[in-house]
């Protein structure tokens, strides 16, 4: 029994720096896996929409007509889901609070059109995929035939 | 004597920090019939299972409380994952547990401060919740969030905590356990404390096992009914566990057992460190749960047992989930409690079982 027994505690309180920060001038240290807000890089999206399919609020949509994909950032809850879940890597999960604001708005980003160089890339790959599949037919009609030949004789 | 009155009491009260509505019929300042209201906040989460499948469902459920938001989804998953026959790696439940029972100090330590700021002891609710933030940064480190952590996914958690983290989190709890002792010495010495607690809504062992209450509501009735002592998941690890028992029944008794509760977590939590196996964190789960499968579970919550049902119907989302939750279970005590005790009291006492309001409506 006994009264000031949190005496000690207090006055060594009036000695040390406050617990709290002066925000807004100052700011609290944001660790590095803060769960803040999703950013897309937009260039390596394909538009496939898994993350709109398991996103559980139904913040995401994407326009793979349009080239759009757009977060309601009011709708998101920070989950994470679509950051697992993308197989591309085009999502990631960055540190910074949406701001409030009076009234809940989306943002949206647009696929780049692709440039002239990153044109002729796809070509060439389409061309070496093309190039590709006529060797690998016409290396089975040559197994196919030999094997009827072998059959033949 | 005189004449008997009622006076409303709630929801929006200033110590409560939830809303629940008690009639109190009262005779010369004194409490000589209570009767409860609730039904303020409820949301409709379980209905929720027709529209969330599995795993979206775990955003929803650990939503149903601040507080317990950990628990809630660590007893969600693992009653799917008795429903679907999952199993967990070692690592995932070590690291659940060790969540959990820091879910547990945060808990307690905001109760301890309401409590005291309920008895008008401010400096000691400033200090309480002072420290309680310091797990809170170490939620924010692990998992990335301070209150809702999205921390379980079914089969395991989202991502892993390294040595030097683990570490860390050792040094913040030895830091902490030398000023909570401290604290503890005000809380459980303080005459201004013992005036208000002491004898204060006293419910004998054979009222707590009558009216079915549980937790740490119970265990100051000596009534021991505590699930970690069933050894679930990483809990069976434990070289040994006794749950904290109290006999005196009184709101001092509340206090006493959820103080040692929280040295108790963090010896959980060293311990744990000490022995955590390697090894994955995750077994997906894959497919959805066979018609007519059931499952249900129970986990030690701060503030008390939890039971989780779960049905499932062969698509993607549940057939029904139930949850029956701590409060619900205490407010019949609560009233017993009540029943004879000053005026000046009450809000004492109903702080003393550490209600949950949301977690009873969900």
């Amino acid at each position: 029994m006994g009264s000031f027994k949190l005496g000690r505690m207090t006055l060594r309180s009036l000695f040390k720096k406050p617990e709290t920060v002066l925000y807004p001038v100052e700011k609290r240290y944001e660790p590095e896996g803060l769960k803040g807000h999703i950013a897309v890089d937009i260039k390596k999206c394909t538009m496939c929409g898994v993350c709109q399919k398991r996103c559980p609020t139904g913040a995401i949509t994407v326009d793979k007509e349009a080239g759009t994909w757009t977060i309601n950032r009011f709708d998101c809850i920070q989950c994470r889901t679509c950051v697992r879940d993308c197989a591309f890597d085009c999502l990631t999960m960055e540190p910074g609070y949406q701001k409030p604001a009076t009234e809940k708005f989306s943002a949206t980003e647009t696929k780049p059109e692709p440039t002239d160089e990153e044109l002729a890339e796809k070509a060439r790959k389409e061309a070496e995929k093309a190039a590709r599949v006529k060797a690998a037919l016409e290396a089975k009609a040559a197994r196919e035939k030999a094997a009827k030949e072998a059959e033949g004789q | 004597m005189g004449k008997a009155q009622v006076i409303p009491f709630g929801p929006q009260h200033p110590v409560l920090p939830e809303p629940i509505h008690l009639d109190l019929v009262v005779q010369d300042e004194t409490v000589v019939d209570v009767l409860p209201q609730i039904g303020f906040i409820h949301r409709g989460l379980e209905k929720l299972v027709e529209t969330h499948d599995i795993h979206q469902y775990i955003y929803v459920a650990e939503r149903i409380c601040g507080i317990c938001a950990f628990g809630h989804s660590m007893g969600y998953a693992e009653t799917v994952e008795r429903l679907m026959n999952v199993e967990v790696p070692k690592r995932a439940e070590y690291l659940r547990v060790i969540m959990h029972e820091l879910s547990r100090i945060h808990s307690h330590l905001l109760w301890m401060g309401l409590a005291a700021d309920a008895f008008g002891y401010e400096s000691l609710f400033m200090h309480t919740w002072r420290l309680r933030e310091r797990v809170l940064d170490i939620f924010e480190a692990v998992a990335g969030g301070r209150v809702i952590l999205s921390y379980t996914l079914l089969g395991g958690v989202t991502n892993d905590v390294d040595e030097p983290m683990l570490a860390h989190i050792k040094d913040v709890l030895a830091g902490m356990k030398k000023e909570y002792n401290e604290l503890c010495n005000a809380f459980l010495k303080d005459t201004s404390v013992k005036n208000r607690t002491v004898g204060v809504g006293t419910l004998s062992q054979e009222e707590a096992i009558e009216y079915g209450i549980v937790g740490p509501f119970a265990r100051a009735s000596n009534v021991n009914n505590d699930v970690r002592c069933i050894g679930q998941g990483a809990y069976g690890e434990l070289s040994s566990f006794e749950p904290i028992l109290d006999t005196d029944g009184d709101c001092y008794a509340r206090v006493k057992v959820r103080a040692l509760e929280v040295l108790q977590a963090i010896d959980i939590i060293n311990e744990l460190i000490d022995k955590i196996p390697g090894g994955p964190i995750l077994n997906p789960v894959k497919g959805a749960p066979e018609a007519g499968s059931e499952a249900s579970g129970i986990l030690e919550q701060p503030r008390g047992e939890v039971y989780y049902y779960c049905s499932g119907n062969g698509t993607k989302n549940l057939e029904r989930m139930r949850i029956r939750t701590p409060t619900s279970q205490n407010i019949a005590g609560m009233t017993m409690a009540l029943k004879g005790c000053d005026l000046a009291d009450v809000n004492m006492i109903v702080l003393s079982i550490d209600p949950c309001i949301s977690c009873t409506e969900r």
